[in-house]
């Protein structure tokens, strides 16, 4: 096999040296009616080039050839070849979690780097090294809300990604944590007057996502003054990171959970992405997560470790801020990496192109009989449209068109059946965009 | 360092100097030595309410987290915040500035219960030859 | 330092400050395509409260100084590609370059979570020849692949049981973790809503059975048991110990963190287990990037699987794959859309490149954790003496003696051209010395290992102050860990630029 590095002869000398007779006496341990007499029943061995035929194959069967307007928490954005690359260097690849830091500078350096652009990023003070995605982010602020207020309570607009609050309800389930749920006004922001009605001293954070599921920005700092009255905190989920290219950072939030999958790395069928964790100061030692932290060695020069690692698992066990082990170092990693490459002028032109590609887009589908503009809060690239009818029908005859049209926003809200999310980024085409609004209006012509 | 005649001593390595009902809670010489470079206490608000043998806060170093527990009930009447900034004091001077809450004890009886300096410092002898064993 | 030893010579690595640092405004490293509608001024769009001048302090760089940067901070890692990385329990193997080639095809990264299932039956196929294989490694009648990584499958299969438990009526109270479980095990019971109780090890680092029997009451739930251990020694009685707990409703879970000593060779699922969680990134080679992107796949007995997380993927007539979002009895979603797919996508790589010859992999493995242990028995204190798997566990009794503690011996490897071992875990075993091979290593490679670990005990015995200020060839000596904690600095800002001369 090419994966192993050892001759039957080798083999035969170091069973020889340790003083067994076969292979099998170093299996003595585990009693003998449990070993397998058989060889497993899997598929294989493959040599590379059958590994790649099969995988070549697969990819076959799926959305070559198509033009998407989806989005809804997974961005197709442009990236740098530099930044695979780097990703691909095997001492970022192949390396471990840099517990040995004398060997693990690099990552060790990218991690601080990583913290960094993520602060700048979010208006927030300290940022961690990265969790899973974006869902698991946006538990882990409210998590850490429930640790620094001492309450229960949760208040989360529905207005959050849907799975994003599936997840949090998943780990509220057995913390004793109380999830409720606020409504979307309709200009598509959250209700503010019944974020009020349930906002009581027993709230431990208010989770809002911006932008939000509907695509459209939340007024942040309005928000965060409402939690912030009886003492509750306001949490919030980024899903489009670019957006922050042009549109104010929530600085007024207490915790950010964001997402970074939208810078550098491919959608990949919905993983592995990269979830952040932004927040003040002084909350740090609540945070999740591993944090790199500047420090200098015996001869003063610069370097850097992990640090307050006190507040995790291996150390605290069952007293331990989170469960979380592995962060996705490599996701951050390649954001950090995007990021450097687009840089202050090529992050703040990525997003005004979204912003006009969107608009126009926007402006195109208006122009079809009977298309209405869901919610009229200002959005950033993606937006919420009114059909005549149900968008199901409506994509089945898009997809005749080759067009994979725009998110079904009656799968998670049953009152939003004609709704349609459409997400435009700068990869979408000024013709892509045309092809659309026509394939719409002749669905919307077809007979039911 | 000379553990103080005055002081009483608990078997999780704190001392206790009760002076009038109140009484100052501070780790022992010994236990920030097993602990190492403190780089971090969390400390009760004062108001808090004690019970005996329950936690009140932790001491940190780099890699282990350590539990302080209340030799008695009572109520925090005083935390010394400037440990916040300066964690490094219960390294050099762990029985006196590095003191960490003032308890207005209920019952003192509580305290003068537990070991004086010279049982403590038996007590800690008993436990080097422990893990040298 | 024994220069006979010729695993690493020296070489010059560059310097190279923060990439804030080498800002200057007006570079950049990357055009887009010229907008092809009107542009719109985001202030319009937006409105003035919520529109943004560009983000303070991002870095403009050009991109040669990109890529110069991080390969500049790459050379300064350790990594498998360059030698052996033994870390105990972290089953640092080979991590192919095919897989890393297939997961970045057109059509496989490519494709959107929310794409329809016509258009997804390429990735849906992948998903489920990957259940079916790793089924048939564990021996498990149900899966689920949506867990990111070991420690949310934990949660996950602590939740199944949960599940399980309260639709009998009572989800019970405690979960047992033996001392010399991983950190993460305690850590998940507590978020799953359970009490930890820990069982003791007996004298040969096994697990109490007898202690055990008297431990579980009706209110455990369950135990979570790491086979092999982290003591690297096979549980031998642990079918009697399913059926301990069994007798009294309590389920099994193994942490299958160590599954590269059992691959091929037995299963869980035949040993009594009902829930356990596979880590792809030890195991299944995909690579640990630096801490990650991992995958934590749980796999289970019958009983647990109408609790599943969603999506859960079934086959529809006609042979269609699709994945079901809504099941009424189960624990509901752990993590936004089909797991990390990409991950999975190269586990499945690793298993189709070997076949059922995964046993030959498990095999050297345990060779190889034999072999050192043969060389470096006496050298190195022993402190549990039943046969080795994959990986062996020494204490630093012998080099303690001069001052010389496992930190120590592990931090002079790196001079001799390795990463560290595990340092100081299994808290079972103090100064623990916790040496994990895989099979990725050449005989050669061992050897040099072994005469390394060697050199290194002769340093201690004669020279130990050489051991205890290593290493003395990185760029950076030890760090202040403590000043690190004590005053933290966890991002650049701008007026830290004056003291960066390096």
């Amino acid at each position: 096999m090419r994966y192993l590095p050892k001759s039957p002869v080798e083999r035969h000398e170091m069973l020889a040296a340790i003083g067994a007779k076969s292979i099998d006496e170093l299996f003595s341990s585990i009693p003998e009616r449990y070993r397998l007499r058989e060889a497993l029943k899997l598929p294989g061995p493959l040599s590379e080039a059958e590994v790649i035929q099969y995988f070549k194959e697969r990819a076959a069967e799926n959305s070559g050839g198509y033009t998407s307007f989806l989005g809804a928490g997974v961005y197709n954005h442009l990236r740098s070849v530099v930044t695979d690359a780097i990703l691909q260097r095997g001492e970022f690849l192949t390396s471990y979690t840099p517990y040995q830091a004398e060997i693990s500078q690099g990552t060790l350096q990218a991690i601080f780097e990583f913290q960094t652009l993520m602060c700048q990023l979010t208006g927030q003070e300290v940022a961690n090294a990265s969790m899973y995605d974006g869902s698991t982010a946006t538990t882990e602020a409210v998590l850490m809300a429930e640790r620094l207020t001492g309450r229960r309570r949760v208040l989360v607009a529905r207005s959050v990604h849907p799975e994003y609050r599936d997840v949090l309800k998943t780990y509220a389930k057995n913390s004793g944590l109380q999830v409720e749920e606020i409504g979307y006004a309709a200009s598509g922001t959250l209700d503010t007057k019944a974020l009020q009605a349930a906002l009581k001293e027993d709230v431990a954070a208010v989770v809002v996502q911006s932008p939000n599921f509907f695509g459209v920005i939340e007024p942040v700092a309005a928000l965060a003054d409402i939690a912030h009255g009886p003492g509750a905190m306001l949490a919030v989920a980024v899903a489009e990171g670019v957006s922050l290219g042009a549109v104010r950072p929530p600085a007024e939030a207490d915790i950010v959970a964001m997402e970074a999958q939208s810078f550098g790395l491919a959608p990949s069928y919905g993983g592995p992405f990269a979830g952040v964790i932004a927040s003040r100061d002084k909350y740090v030692r609540q945070m999740p997560g591993r944090l790199a932290g500047q420090t200098t060695d015996a001869e003063g020069r610069r370097g850097f470790v992990l640090t307050l690692a006190t507040r995790e698992q291996h150390i605290r066990r069952e007293k331990a801020t989170s469960n979380i082990c592995t962060n996705q170092a490599l996701c951050a990693l390649a954001a950090t990496v995007h990021l450097t490459l687009l840089g202050k002028e090529g992050l703040r032109e990525m997003a005004q192109q979204n912003i006009s590609k969107a608009q126009f887009a926007l402006a195109e589908l208006l122009k079809v009989p009977g298309v209405r503009r869901a919610f009229d809060a200002p959005f950033f690239n993606e937006f919420t449209i009114k059909l005549p009818r149900s968008v199901k029908l409506v994509n089945t005859h898009l997809l005749r068109e080759k067009i994979v049209g725009p998110f079904v926003l009656g799968t998670a809200y049953p009152e939003l059946t004609k709704h349609a999310l459409v997400c435009v980024t700068e990869t979408t085409t000024r013709a892509e965009i045309e092809r659309f609004a026509a394939a719409l209006l002749r669905a919307l012509e077809q007979p039911i | 360092m000379a553990y103080p005649k005055e002081y009483r001593y608990t078997k999780e390595h704190e001392w206790i100097d009760l002076k009038g009902g109140v009484a100052t809670v501070g780790i022992t010489d010994y236990a920030q030595h097993e602990l190492g470079d403190v780089v971090f206490v969390e400390l009760p608000k004062v108001g808090y309410k004690t019970t005996a043998g329950k936690s009140f806060g932790t001491v940190e170093s780099v890699k282990a987290v350590s539990e302080i527990y209340s030799p008695a009930a009572g109520e925090v009447i005083e935390a010394n915040t400037a440990l916040q900034n300066t964690p490094e004091k219960i390294n050099t001077d762990p029985h006196g500035a590095a003191w960490l809450i003032k308890i207005r004890i209920a019952n003192p009886a509580e305290i003068t219960g537990l070991m004086d300096a010279a049982a403590y410092e038996a007590y800690i002898a008993d436990k080097s030859k422990e893990a040298s064993a | 330092m024994d220069e006979k030893i010729k695993k690493a010579g020296r070489h010059t690595s560059q310097s190279e400050g923060l990439i804030f640092e080498k800002s200057s405004p007006g570079k950049r490293a990357f055009e887009l395509p010229p907008l092809d509608v009107p542009a719109i001024d985001p202030a319009r769009a937006l409105g003035a409260s919520h529109r943004r001048e560009g983000v303070e302090g991002f870095p403009e760089v050009s991109e040669i100084e990109v890529l110069r940067h991080f390969t500049r901070l790459s050379t300064w890692n350790y990594a498998i590609d360059l030698g052996m990385y033994p870390l105990g329990s972290c089953t640092m193997k080979y991590n192919p370059r095919v897989n890393e080639f297939v997961a970045r095809l057109d059509g496989i990264a490519t494709e959107h979570p929310y794409q329809p299932q016509e258009l997804s039956q390429g990735c849906l196929k992948i998903l489920r020849l990957l259940e079916q294989c790793l089924l048939e490694i564990t021996g498990m009648d149900a899966i689920t692949l949506q867990p990111a990584a070991g420690a949310q499958g934990e949660l996950t299969g602590l939740l199944l049981i949960r599940a399980y438990l309260e639709n009998q009526g009572n989800p019970r109270k405690k979960v047992l973790i033996p001392d010399s479980a991983h950190g993460t095990n305690p850590a998940t019971a507590v978020i799953a809503g359970y009490q930890v109780e820990n069982i003791k090890s007996e004298s040969h680092g096994q697990i109490d059975v007898e202690k055990l029997r008297e431990l579980v009451t009706p209110d455990v739930a369950a135990l979570m048991i790491t086979n092999p251990s982290t003591l690297g020694i096979f549980e031998q009685r642990i079918p009697e110990i399913a059926e301990i707990l069994h007798a009294k409703g309590a389920l099994l879970y193994m942490d299958g963190a160590n599954m590269n000593a059992l691959t091929g060779v037995t299963r869980p699922g035949d040993l009594g287990v009902d829930v356990m969680h596979l880590n792809l990134h030890k195991t299944f080679s995909t690579p640990h990037g630096g801490g990650g992107p991992g995958a934590g796949p749980v796999a289970m007995k019958k009983i647990l699987e109408p609790f599943r997380p969603v999506p859960i993927l079934v086959e529809k007539e006609g042979g269609r794959l699709a994945l079901e979002q809504v099941r009424p009895n189960s624990i509901g979603r752990v993590k936004a859309f089909a797991g990390n797919f990409g991950v999975l996508v190269r586990a499945l790589a690793y298993i189709l490149a070997y076949g059922p010859g995964v046993r030959q992999a498990t095999e050297d493995a345990v060779l190889n954790a034999n072999y050192i242990r043969k060389h470096l028995e006496g050298v190195y204190e022993l402190p549990y003496s039943l046969p080795s798997m994959h990986e062996v566990v020494f204490s630093d009794a012998i080099q303690k003696k001069n001052g010389v503690n496992t930190m120590d011996i592990a931090k002079r490897l790196i001079d001799y051209g390795f990463h560290p071992y595990t340092t100081a875990f299994p808290l079972i075993v103090p100064g623990a010395l916790m040496i994990e091979p895989t099979e990725s290593e050449s005989k050669e490679e061992c050897d040099l290992f072994i005469d390394a670990m060697k050199a290194i005990a002769r340093e201690a015995a004669t020279n130990p102050e050489l051991v205890k200020t290593a290493p003395h060839t990185t760029r950076v000596r030890r760090l202040d860990e403590v000043a690190a904690a004590r005053k933290p600095v966890l991002r650049w800002k701008p007026s830290t630029k004056s003291n960066a001369a390096d």
